[in-house]
């Protein structure tokens, strides 16, 4: 079968991704992953098909990723998000040899070789501070909605200095900022600072070497994007594709292992097709 | 009769103690530190004096301490909350070696030596894992208010163990376990144990010795105390009811009559 597929199941948001034989995207999906991490994962990707106007058993192979890469119970394989999104954005922009990758609940640093070989990684997944959370946090401290702080942030001018590093003191230090009749923008701004500042050190500690590809969730966020590309001296590459980068990585390695010359399976991913798909058939065509 | 004051900014409450010639405190008064400081410094110290009956000319000698203690205008004088905390303790527990100090937003542990001077100390204002900002967090994800959390743990049965990595982090493993049908109260002891632990740990950095004395907002919390004990197996103080909360003021206070007493032997 000539179509693969990804799944990223992140923190806070599914991306799936379809491509065809030749690694283009035909397909896409991105849905919030909520409380069912199975159910988002098997939503996800029968989306992404229906996006790319395929059925299921069209797909020859399914690669999960991100830290419930497990719960993709229709998947074939199992990748770590860090080596997909180092295969993403190096299919993206060939020229990566960096990667930063901003999630809900962490922050990656990835230093690679030109075509996607990981050889250092670095990751904040124990602390807040420098992750999607912070700006989650700034948002419903300042009554914002998440779309609503980058445009915000590049209205500042004068930047606050935010000292406090946890996520829960600086939402008081941003309240405190408010008090003493700050804007919301400088305000907005500092916070978007202070979580560069962090992500460029974690940079640092991985090398940073042109070009940096910016992933993740978090580059839907101009300020963000503008913020690190003041502070990095390389080239920042970022696409409307940013977010999907791991699913993307993860549809090109299940590209490498289609199964040749076979059918596809019956995947049980949505009430419909569990009807129609057998499992034995499924098992039979995964093992081919 | 003069007296002197003492005013404790704390990031989470504003105290104020006011104490005559002899060290005895005639008055207290408590509050929200907000935003505006110099306010919460200024509403509990009026509040204090009232209470304690003297008049503002008795008043000889202003100390501040705390985070705020730079921005009180009406003070004489500024001290560390270390020095505060070591004179403020020792007040009450003349043998205290090793302090405990667990606010809304620090933790701080110290060790004195017999004379009273700082030894060494540690403490924790960058993550709020290890403050009382992180019971007030765990509360929040659990539905129940920051006064809850004491009957809450005292309900509890068994520990549900939470990791304590950061409070943020804390409202996914919170969720998970109430939809695990873990009680709220087992969670909430959780979060109480692995702020134990953080305790325990700081004051192992500081060689801690008896005795102890525990102080701080966090220390009004009756399983909080207990569970300490059972750590520490000997020699802990823990100042009676709201007063745990002003070791910081009286030490400032009797700071304050001490400076004044120089000033006026010169």
């Amino acid at each position: 079968m000539p179509y693969a597929s990804g799944v990223d199941v992140g923190s806070t948001q599914t991306k799936a991704i379809v491509v065809d034989e030749a690694g283009g995207i035909v397909g896409r999906s991105l849905i919030d992953t909520g409380a069912n991490v199975v159910r988002a994962a098997e939503k996800a990707f029968a989306q992404a098909i229906g996006d790319a106007g395929l059925e299921d058993y069209e797909i020859g192979f399914v690669i999960g990723t991100g830290y419930g890469r497990y719960k993709v119970e229709f998947g074939d394989a199992q990748v770590t998000e860090i080596v997909c999104h180092a295969r993403g954005a190096a299919a993206m922009f060939p020229d990566t040899q960096t990667v930063l990758d901003m999630g809900g609940q962490d922050t990656k640093a990835i230093r690679l070789k030109p075509g996607g070989d990981v050889i250092d990684f670095c990751m904040n997944d124990k602390c807040a501070a420098g992750t999607g959370r912070f700006l989650q946090s700034a948002a419903a401290a300042l009554g914002l909605e998440l779309e609503a702080l980058g445009p915000t942030a590049l209205e500042g001018q004068r930047p606050v200095s935010i000292s406090t590093t946890c996520t829960v003191f600086a939402e008081s230090e941003v309240l405190s900022w408010l008090a003493r009749g700050k804007r919301i923008e400088d305000i907005l701004l500092g916070v978007h600072r202070s979580i560069g500042s962090r992500s460029f050190g974690l940079l640092r500690r991985v090398g940073i070497e042109n070009e940096v590809t910016f992933s993740g969730g978090v580059t839907k966020n101009e300020a963000m994007v503008e913020v690190m590309a003041e502070m990095l001296d390389t080239t920042l590459n970022v696409s409307e594709e940013s977010h999907f980068m791991g699913a993307l990585g993860a549809a090109l390695f299940a590209l490498e292992r289609l199964p040749h010359g076979d059918a596809g399976r019956r995947r049980e991913v949505t009430s419909a097709s569990a009807e129609a798909g057998p499992t034995v058939a499924a098992q039979e065509g995964g093992a081919s | 009769m003069s007296c002197t004051v003492g005013i404790d900014i704390g990031s989470t409450y504003t105290k104020t103690a006011i104490l005559d010639e002899g060290g005895e405190v005639l008055g207290r008064a408590m509050r929200p530190t907000g935003f505006k400081l110099e306010q919460a410094a200024q509403g509990t110290f009026e509040e204090a004096l009232a209470a304690s009956g003297r008049g503002r000319e008795e008043v000889e000698y202003v100390c501040t301490t705390g985070f705020g203690r730079h921005l009180v205008s009406f003070r004489d004088l500024q001290v560390t909350d270390l020095t505060a905390q070591a004179w403020g303790t020792r007040a009450f527990y003349p043998e205290t070696r090793t302090v405990l100090d667990v606010g809304g937003q620090t933790m701080k542990a110290m060790r004195m030596d017999g004379d009273g001077k700082v030894r060494s100390f540690r403490l924790n204002d960058k993550c709020a894992a290890g403050t009382g900002a992180f019971l007030e967090k765990t509360a929040r994800y659990l539905g129940y208010r920051i006064e809850e959390i004491g009957p809450l743990v005292e309900s509890s049965k068994e520990i549900v163990p939470i990791s304590g990595v950061c409070a943020v982090f804390a409202e996914s493993e919170v969720i998970n376990h109430l939809s695990q049908g873990a009680a709220p109260g087992d969670i909430m002891h959780g979060a109480m144990e692995s702020l134990i632990e953080k305790s325990v740990r700081l004051m192992k950095r500081v060689q801690m010795e008896p005795e102890f004395t525990l102080v701080g907002g966090i220390m009004r919390f009756p399983t909080m105390v207990r569970v300490m004990r059972e750590h520490l197996s000997e020699g802990v103080n823990v100042p009676e009811g709201e007063l745990v909360q002003f070791t910081g003021a009286i030490g400032a206070a009797v700071l304050a009559r001490r400076r004044l007493e120089k000033l006026q032997a010169a």
